[in-house]
């Protein structure tokens, strides 16, 4: 018998205590302090998970505890560390007095735990019966029938059904994030048969704008923003993963589907390109790329900020807090969360190259007809295979390459990050100076070198897959230069003089990109790799071989004038200098070399290999035994060595020089080789790793389908799974959340313990249900509500009920709160007729102050080229977002900036959001525009007009005394304007080059038309869905 | 940031909003019986921006936080290692550098001894810098810690923990805090405002003096040094005062009219947001125009009219405190001496040694130094270790040198010390929690039950840990 447990049974034989649950006598709050005490000190040992000596704390069954004498429990004694037994608990901080003195209270009061019912929202839904209701009538769908049993209970009554102009406006906002049209409002208004309404629901899902709506709110959740955050906050390119979200919400993906390829469609048989791209989901963690930082801590907060997102996003459940120390109020542990954690683990930050649709074609058009032309010249020589046999046979044999294995000075790199690889190579991350040289240090035992060989390899975790640190992944070598020691006196270093260089790849003389100005004036070109070896600054060895060919490893070999003696080895520095890169290297402007090999050979007349390593790698598979697709790899580079062919090579070269540039987009990709070990980390310090963990669930939740392997994509089927206890019901009550502006448990991203009680957990359950049944289709949910008679509500709200009622958590009334930052923006745009209706592409740079993005209000410069026409006036949606310096317009109403998931935002009201939309210039021309529209569209009559751009904003008809105060301030306004206070071509905003004032009327009656539709704008109704 | 998956316990956001400025601003009959109602129900009470009295008697009303970004070096300015002088050029000895890692050097370079000589300052004969003698003029009234502590070494993180009190992105920053304990004692500005001088801006970016899940109203609002000095502040081209009152009485007059219809008080809050930016844009142009000083004064800071610098933000900053503005704080973001040490100290504290000593007479003769804490600072301190040839220094997370004046700190308290290279800190250590424990302290709170309830949870300034600093406390 371990001696922990003899002492047990001998403490334990006083008095053996069974624990009883809620006995009325105790103290409810100090049973959960106790709980919370044991949960955190105790569990993790003498818990669910493990018992050691035989002792079990948390099912209130215990042998150390004598209810009522805390001074006789062997629990109190062992953590005092008493009577000179070892204290409790073991190896961690003894409890603070504190808490050893709560729980001597707990044990004098009584000793019992709070009951241990499994917390509702852990238990999978079932679809509980649609309750009978006072008056059947009113009821349109279940949803209706759960609200209105509630209210019956609280005795209180539905409002009556809004007006069809505002309920039109409502419907509108939630589904599209845009205000009805008034040909949409007429439309709807004339339409008398029975489902009008239901026909405008089905209208506004099906429209294209759904998707843009729905994806803002899912982006918040996914933090999705341009850049990278930190200090550098570089700009970075993931709107293909922002519109893979918009078309897959317009297309109605199933739910399930939607978060199985977020977080493994990557895994999928045959992953396409958007199921790649869904995984920039994770990706949208932030990215420090600060000089100095050690890259594996950085990825490790990217773990984590992708486990929260996941938590708070997909599953509804606070996991993060799980990452120090076991969760304090939810049964979820350390480990578990390490275990979660496995899953993410043992991929590459990865960043690819994808393609429009049109972009797509392009490209399949290029191979479509190189392969005519490759097929045509085998076709007309009939011979090619022999002839290619006696090349390849005839092919010079490779030096022997000798790998060094590198140290770097650090100090050389000027903050970037030099990762030692398996294979000798180094992987450059981190930050990304655009001029430094990278001093590398090597020892080699050869007695003689002629040669050192630079390979510029591939590696996931570079733009574009590399070779290079360029954002397209290409790269360029400015200069280098060797110096050499013999190995028994390693100080004493020499230059070695370079006498020629060649490589895989010599471009021609190229002027650098503009992207790459670094404002010195001088011409800076890259081309052959002599450039690398002719002593200038201004010249570099490039690879970029333009799109479509330039991500492929690359070589060059440096032979030495006089080879390198030293019986005993040799000391090498290898100097790889790259200063081709821009003025700011705070804007992905670097043109760095990414993941680089050394070695070093003692043959005579060493050159650069000229086959690509894709070439090379086929021929080592014997001709008799190589597949189709090898043999054309081969033919493919042949081909470009028979000079005969040079006509038909020419034609495949100019073809390729129309291949797509593409865009980049980040995702993830698991790696094959070298796969990471998870470990629980101490304290969540990534330089303190405990014991190694295999990936698994929390067990409060879903079990893993039986036998799947533990992979991501079976973790991401597992989040979906019709058995997970929370995964539909958090979404269902997003949902809900962005109709009613609360959820049906307010707190959406938590339904753990700790969740504040559901307002209706039926309804939320049938919901939820109803939502999988449905094959997770997120559109038929929308219809359910917003075909509701609880949605069709009034909003317009009694004293007494705003008394009884005042977040309107019971829906016995319409919703009515200020629409979401960019809906605001949006609205503006739409009423005054500038919006511009394009969905999709790339973020746009709507008009912002430039300091913003200058020192000292940014860290470094920041570019912002304002757009011009149509993308000035694209929904807010696209606004680029940079982290570290939100869009004001949006941060003024609550935009999140996108460094952690937001499923939750704010929504204050604030004289910053007045400034905003009264004097903000969007904002400002808008009221223009809209002036102008009135007086084209309106009508003859100042009331006409004033009644049309007062329903432009608001879908409703002003009253008289609304219109009459429009009117007064038209008329005080044009006085003034008459009387010279004000300028007319001020306030309209006419520019001399472009008069825009409408036929018929007069600079004056368009600048006092501006003052109203200003106020028109700026009505409390106008960014307010009612 | 604005998200806000809290409350419940707390408020509903709706709530926040609703209330901020709802007391302060006659918004017609409706809403007159509406605030009866509520205030029936007590939701008067609930606008987060009232001045609130803290639950402990406090020292400090206000806070000015001069954060010095990108890290000075302690070595060059409060903490004199003769021994380094003694040992520049040798190796550090290794026990040292166990389980040290730093940004950009190997940590066994050679120690590099102080480049600027020390003198001797004050009643106290305290040491400082020869490139501090404004500081030295008022030395006596400075408390001085020199054991700071953090656990950052790259600028973002460091200066996120210094402002939130973790390295996470997400959280509130002190200042929001503050406000959110104390309310804000101004109608007509912002209670949290911020501005950036120097050659770069904070590293942590917007998030340094974000709201994180504290209501948005708490985050700090920045305030510009050219143009507008808020976003938006002035009317667009062709609107002049006039009109945009008539434009105000016309929004207030239709916006009254709806809420009567609808009944929903945020018509009311809204009402009022517009009138107090009216008068925003009244009041901070005129705050900001520092010609309004006498030549005295101007002077004294070394300020100068229509620049940006940092003198001028330290003029400003007193001029904001003295209209109510709980919590200022100043950004000088050019400590970041990797190399350029010499040449890059002597002008940074030309830039701001005078206005940061000004700062502390201006206050002191106003009589407003005992209600405003004044805190000098960056996010960490400077390697002992050389970087480049002679004339650069790393980030150094172990040990740092900052100072306090005014709202309750003890003048002429000299906390700390490190050890003989200046490389660990040898006695009383502070770190930055306890930093954070004790400016709490000082605005009458215990740090560990100022606290907020987010994703279930009871969140502080001090996450976990925090021990107030007696030593400093007068």
């Amino acid at each position: 018998m371990p001696a922990n447990i003899k002492n047990v049974v001998l403490a334990g034989a006083a008095a053996v205590l069974i624990f009883q649950w809620s006995a009325p006598a105790q103290d409810d709050s100090l049973g959960r302090q106790a709980q919370a005490i044991l949960a955190e000190s105790c569990y993790g040992c003498h818990g669910a998970g493990q018992q050691m000596a035989g002792l079990r704390l948390d099912t209130g069954v215990s042998a150390v505890v004598t209810a009522g004498h805390s001074a006789d429990s062997l629990l109190i004694k062992r953590v005092r560390g008493a009577e000179g037994l070892a204290r409790m608990p073991m190896s961690a901080p003894p409890l603070s007095a504190a808490k050893i003195a709560t729980l001597a209270r707990w044990i004098d009061a009584g000793a019992t735990l709070p009951a241990p019912a499994r917390h509702w929202a852990f238990v999978p839904p079932v679809r509980p019966a649609v309750p009978s209701t006072s008056r059947p009538a009113w009821v349109r769908n279940p949803i209706d029938a759960f609200l209105l049993a509630r209210l019956d209970r609280e005795e209180l009554k539905p409002s009556s059904e809004a007006d069809r102009a505002t309920l039109l406006r409502r419907a509108s906002l939630d589904l599209t994030g845009l205000p009805p049209t008034p040909a949409e409002l007429d439309a709807f208004l004339a339409d008398s048969s029975p489902h009008a309404y239901e026909k405008q629901v089905d209208r506004l899902l099906a429209s294209p704008h759904y998707g843009e709506r729905w994806a803002r709110i899912w982006l918040d959740a996914a933090r999705y923003a341009d850049s990278n955050g930190y200090e550098k906050d570089a700009p970075r390119q993931v709107w293909f993963y922002r519109d893979w979200v918009i078309n897959s919400l317009n297309r109605d993906m199933p739910y399930n589907e939607f978060v199985i390829d977020q977080i493994g469609g990557d895994l999928l048989p045959n992953a396409t390109q958007d199921q790649r791209v869904a995984t920039g989901f994770l990706r949208n963690s932030m990215l420090n790329e600060e000089g100095g930082i050690d890259p594996e801590q950085f990825r490790m907060e990217s773990m984590y900020d992708r486990i929260d997102a996941i938590g708070k996003g997909i599953l509804g459940v606070t996991i993060q807090c799980a990452q120090c120390h076991n969760h304090k109020f939810d049964p979820l542990k350390q480990e578990e969360y390490y275990r979660i954690f496995a899953f993410l683990n043992n991929t590459d930050e990865s960043n690819i190259v994808v393609y429009t649709p049109d972009e797509q074609a392009r490209r399949d058009e290029i191979l479509r007809r190189t392969a005519e032309i490759e097929t045509g010249l085998q076709r007309r020589n009939p011979d090619w295979r022999a002839r290619m046999a006696a090349w390849e046979d005839a092919l010079p044999r490779q030096p022997e390459w000798r790998p060094l294995t590198l140290t770097v000075d650090d100090i050389s790199t000027g903050g970037e990050r030099e990762i030692p690889l398996k294979d000798g190579s180094m992987l450059a991350l981190g930050y990304a100076p655009t001029k430094h040289t990278v001093k590398f240090t090597a020892k080699t035992n050869l007695p003689q070198v002629t040669a050192v060989r630079l390979e510029l390899l591939m590696d996931p975790n570079l733009p574009a897959g590399g070779p290079g640190r360029s954002i397209h992944g290409a790269g360029a070598l400015t200069e280098f230069r060797v110096d050499s020691a013999p190995g028994a006196a390693p100080d004493q270093f020499t230059s070695v003089k370079i006498a020629s260089a060649t490589a895989d790849v010599n471009p021609p003389e190229t002027e650098l990109e503009k992207k790459f100005d670094d404002k010195s004036g001088n011409r800076r070109v890259t081309g052959p790799v002599q450039f690398a070896i002719d002593g200038r600054d201004d010249t570099a060895w490039g690879i970029d071989d333009g799109p479509g060919r330039r991500n492929q490893p690359r070589k060059a070999v440096f032979a030495f004038a006089k080879q390198v003696e030293n019986s005993g080895g040799s000391v090498l520095n290898l100097y790889l200098k790259q200063d081709h890169g821009g003025w700011n290297s705070d804007d992905n402007q670097s043109n760095n070399l990414g993941r680089v090999r050394l070695s070093v050979t003692d043959a005579p007349n060493a050159v650069a290999d000229p086959l690509p390593d894709a070439v090379r790698g086929v021929l080592q598979t014997p001709r008799s035994q190589r597949t189709a697709a090898q043999e054309e790899t081969v033919f493919r580079y042949w081909r470009t060595t028979v000079s005969a062919w040079s006509a038909d090579n020419d034609a495949i070269a100019e073809l390729w020089r129309d291949y797509p540039e593409g865009s980049l987009q980040l995702v993830l990709a698991e790696r094959t080789e070298d796969a990471r070990v998870t470990h629980i980390l101490k304290r969540g310090d990534f330089l303190q790793p405990d014991r190694a963990v295999t990936p698994g669930v929390p067990a409060f939740l879903n079990p893993l389908p039986a036998g799947a392997p533990p992979t991501r994509l079976t973790f991401a089927r597992w989040l979906v799974d019709r058995q997970s206890p929370t995964t539909a019901r958090s979404i269902v009550n997003r949902v809900w959340q962005a109709y009613f502006g609360t959820g049906i448990v307010a707190t959406v991203e938590n339904l753990g313990t700790q969740a504040e009680t559901p307002s209706n957990q039926e309804l939320l359950d049938w919901l939820a249900v109803d939502f999988m049944d449905s094959g997770w289709s997120l559109k038929k949910l929308q219809r359910l509500i917003a075909t509701s008679a609880a949605y069709r509500q009034s909003s317009t709200v009694t004293p007494e009920l705003l008394a009884k009622d005042p977040d309107n958590r019971l829906i016995a009334r319409g919703p009515r709160f200020r629409v979401d930052a960019e809906e605001v923006r949006d609205i503006s745009l739409a009423a005054s007729g500038l919006l511009t209706g394009k969905i999709g592409g790339p973020s746009v740079f709507p008009p912002a102050p430039s300091l913003l993005f200058e020192p000292p209000a940014s860290f470094a410069h920041k570019t912002w080229v304002v757009s011009q026409g149509p993308d000035r006036y694209r929904r807010a949606l696209y606004t680029f977002r940079f982290r570290s310096v939100p869009f004001p317009a949006l941060q003024a109403f609550d935009a999140p900036n996108g460094e952690m998931a937001c499923v939750r935002r704010a929504r204050s009201n604030t004289p910053l959001q007045a400034l905003t939309t009264l004097n903000e210039p969007v904002f400002v021309e808008a009221a223009q525009a809209l002036a102008a529209r009135a007086l084209k569209e309106g009508g003859a009559t100042d009331r006409a007009r004033a009644t049309y751009a007062f329903r432009l904003c608001t879908a409703r008809v002003p009253t008289q005394a609304e219109t009459d105060v429009l009117l007064a301030l038209l008329a005080k306004e044009d006085r003034r304007l008459a009387d010279g206070w004000v300028s007319a071509r001020d306030l309209a905003g006419l520019k001399p080059d472009a008069e825009t004032v409408p036929a018929g009327a007069t600079p004056r009656q368009l600048a006092a038309w501006t003052a109203v539709a200003r106020v028109i704008l700026n009505l409390d109704e106008t960014i307010t869905k009612e | 940031m604005s998200c806000q998956d809290h409350l419940y316990r707390g408020m509903h956001p709706r709530e926040v909003s609703r209330r901020w400025f709802f007391q302060q601003c006659g918004v017609g009959v409706g809403a007159a019986a509406l605030m009866q109602l509520l205030a029936e129900n007590g939701y008067a009470s609930d606008d987060p921006l009232a001045p609130k009295a803290p639950p402990f008697p406090a020292k400090a009303k206000h806070v000015i936080f001069l954060f010095m970004a990108g890290a000075p070096s302690h070595l060059e300015l409060f903490d004199y290692k003769p021994q380094l002088a003694k040992f520049d050029g040798t190796l550090p000895p290794p026990e040292l550098l166990k389980g040290y890692r730093a940004a950009f050097i190997n940590p066994n370079s050679k120690l590099l001894g102080p480049k600027f000589k020390f003198l001797k300052y004050g009643k106290s004969e305290t040491e400082l810098s020869e490139l501090l003698p404004f500081l030295g003029e008022v030395v006596d009234d400075v408390a001085i810690v020199k054991s700071m502590v953090t656990d950052a070494f790259n600028h973002a993180p460091g200066q996120l923990l210094m402002n939130t009190g973790t390295m996470q992105f997400g959280r509130p920053s002190m200042g929001s805090w503050t406000l959110y304990g104390l309310g804000s004692e101004t109608r007509d500005l912002p209670g949290f405002v911020v501005f950036s001088s120097g050659a770069k801006g904070p590293s942590g970016g917007d998030s340094c003096w974000g709201s994180g899940f504290l209501p948005t109203v708490y985050q700090g609002v920045e305030f510009r040094t050219g143009g507008d000095p808020v976003l938006y502040l002035s009317n667009p081209p062709g609107v002049d005062r006039q009109l945009q009152r008539d434009s105000l009485d016309a929004l207030k007059e239709l916006n009254q009219m709806r809420l009567q219809a609808t009944g929903d008080p945020e018509v009311a809050t809204r009402i009022n947001s517009f009138e107090m930016a009216f008068r925003m844009q009244a009041v901070a142009p005129d705050l900001m125009d520092i010609a309004k000083e006498s030549k005295e004064t101007i002077e004294l800071y070394g300020a100068e009219p229509g620049k940006a610098s940092f003198a001028n933000n330290c003029l400003l900053a007193r001029r904001l405190v003295e209209k109510g503005v709980r919590f200022v704080q100043l950004y000088h973001e050019a400590w970041d001496q990797h190399s350029n040490l010499v040449k890059d100290l002597e002008k940074n504290c030309l830039a701001t040694d005078r206005a940061a000593a000004a700062l502390i007479k201006d206050l002191k003769r106003r009589g407003l130094l005992d209600e405003t804490l004044v805190i000098w600072g960056g996010e960490f301190g400077r390697t002992p270790m050389v970087q480049g040839g002679s004339d650069g220094r790393d980030h150094h997370p172990n040990a740092f040198s900052m100072w306090m004046a005014g709202g309750g700190i003890k003048a002429g308290a000299r906390i700390g010390e490190t050890d003989e290279l200046g490389f660990q800190v040898a006695k009383d250590k502070v770190h930055v929690h306890d930093l954070h424990a004790t400016m709490l302290k000082l605005l009458g709170f215990d740090h560990t039950r100022l606290t907020y309830k987010y994703q279930g949870r009871d969140f502080r300034l001090t996450d976990v840990a925090g021990q107030v600093v007696d030593g400093l406390i007068a």
